[in-house]
């Protein structure tokens, strides 16, 4: 078995998602970061898991939200899990910040792209450290970047321009929160894999909380969707 | 031989050229041309008094602007406008056909086209291409029935719908509509939004640039606004112009008056008889 040449040995490493998340939205705003996503869990065409946490806390500062395959997403929290971990057990009172986690999971995410063998997610990483706000976003193959909103897969086609348009650094929570969920709207109605149940999580420099999950209100009452053959009746 | 070429209809693709070019494609390794596409951003929304159609003016060829300010919203009839995305070969001559098709109609009919004509007409000829005419298009018109708004798509399906996106930038134009679209907007509400949704397709898709074109079409009347937006200026412009220091020299001038040689003798009766 030539490896140099072939990879017939080593026909493990070629992978497809299996269960897989979709589009992940986070902006920072006044007080810190604002991250929502929905709790969705595709098999292929089949919505098949409907509770399916994807926002989820790192350490004391930071947040991390992932799409993409589910089983890599939990064992890169174990990843996480393991750092906090030694981190603590330094008990020299410092502690990692989002800015860390983000570094680490790049570093992660390039070596295995490397071998590879990667692991099939976007992740976007948000916190709040010293009063510094921190978001930034890493991708399966290793690409990672940092900037005031960021999102993941259809996220980036659907919420990115109006959060162009609309985003400011001064954001209150409440009008963060609006803005989110008229992003989440907007996926919900043209994205196949998106669920109408969603979870927003806030991290600022007192802490982070994650909210119950919820719906959003949908609007299909116009005039051309209950008569669209008006003026030609049969036709479609 | 002859009769049967000349009954036989002129329908579908024609593919007396396919051995001669697989031949070429395969062994003499001959490239075939490219098409030009529009990698557009194309929309289309009801309004209170009818319909608004909006496009971008950016047509590419592969990864490189081939024009910086075509024209992507077509005539389809004195009422009806169409704004196609795709293959700019394709969206130009199927409108074009079926503009020409109206035309007849309405000479044979004395009224008014209707939408759901053009539309058919269109839906019908794609379908018959399988989809190998890349047109997508965003047909619009106020007819005697009332507005109208439909989207095309270049397998021959059609959707009737109160708003539409197509083309590259249709993601972009949609989060757009998707979050600012109500019924019954006015004319003045109507044109700012269009021309926000197809702001945000030039600006996050990289497929679609340049200017905004608009038309607006209310019962009775269409109103063409092209170039409405022009949010692309040339940054920096040599505020000296140009000049062409030396003219080309005069050496010689010859001048040869086109004059008959041919004596034209009008004979009376059949020329041709003995």
């Amino acid at each position: 078995m030539d490896t140099l040449l072939s990879s017939e040995g080593d026909s493990q490493r070629t992978q497809y998602p299996y269960v897989t998340g979709t589009s992940v939205i986070g902006f920072k705003y006044k007080d810190g970061i604002l991250m929502a996503a929905d709790m969705g869990g595709s098999y292929g065409s089949t919505i098949r898991y409907k509770s399916v946490e994807r926002l989820k806390q790192v350490g004391k500062h930071s947040l991390i939200g992932a799409s993409g395959e589910i089983s890599d997403f939990q064992e890169i929290l174990k990843y996480l899990d393991e750092l906090i971990l030694h981190d603590n057990m330094w008990d020299d009172g410092n502690s990692l910040g989002p800015k860390e986690v983000h570094n680490y999971l790049t570093r992660v995410m390039y070596n295995r792209r490397n071998k590879f063998d990667p692991l099939w997610n976007s992740l976007i990483i948000g916190g709040v450290k010293n009063g510094h706000k921190y978001l930034g976003s890493v991708g399966m193959i290793g690409v990672h970047f940092e900037d005031d909103h960021v999102a993941t897969g259809f996220g980036n086609h659907l919420a990115r321009p109006i959060l162009r348009e609309e985003w400011r650094a001064d954001l209150t929570f409440e009008e963060g929160v609006k803005l989110l969920e008229k992003c989440m709207r907007n996926l919900l109605y043209r994205d196949r894999s998106a669920v109408n149940k969603l979870q927003i999580a806030k991290i600022t420099e007192e802490g982070l909380t994650v909210s119950q999950p919820y719906s959003l209100k949908t609007f299909w009452n116009f005039a051309a969707f209950e008569n669209p053959t008006v003026g030609a009746t049969g036709s479609w | 031989m002859l009769s049967e070429a000349m009954d036989s209809p002129k329908l579908g693709f024609n593919f007396d050229l396919y051995t001669r070019n697989h031949m070429l494609l395969t062994k003499k390794g001959l490239k075939p041309p490219g098409y030009l596409k529009t990698g557009t951003t194309i929309v289309g929304l009801i309004f209170k008094n009818g319909v608004i159609l909006g496009a971008d003016t950016r047509a590419t060829a592969g990864s490189i602007v081939a024009d910086k300010n075509c024209e992507k919203i077509h005539d389809m009839a004195p009422n009806i406008s169409c704004c196609g995305a795709g293959t700019a070969a394709d969206t130009e001559a199927v409108t074009d056909n079926i503009n020409s098709q109206l035309k007849l109609h309405r000479y044979h009919t004395g009224r008014e086209s209707r939408v759901v004509t053009a539309l058919t007409l269109l839906k019908t000829h794609l379908f018959r291409y399988q989809g190998h005419v890349s047109a997508a298009l965003v047909l619009g018109g106020v007819d005697l029935t009332g507005p109208h708004l439909y989207t095309i798509y270049p397998h021959g399906s059609t959707d009737s719908l109160p708003f539409a996106t197509m083309g590259s930038g249709s993601l972009a134009a949609m989060a757009v509509f998707e979050s600012e679209f109500r019924e019954g907007l006015s004319r003045e509400e109507g044109i700012n939004l269009v021309t926000k949704a197809i702001c945000s397709g030039i600006f996050n898709d990289l497929g679609s640039g340049s200017n905004v074109d608009i038309c607006v079409i209310e019962k009775g009347k269409k109103e063409y606004l092209r170039n409405h937006l022009t949010p692309n200026p040339r940054t920096y412009i040599s505020s000296k112009g140009y000049s062409f220091s030396k003219k080309t020299e005069v050496l010689h001038a010859k001048v040869t008056p086109l004059k008959e040689l041919v004596n034209v003798v009008e004979v009376v009766g059949d020329a041709m008889e003995e």
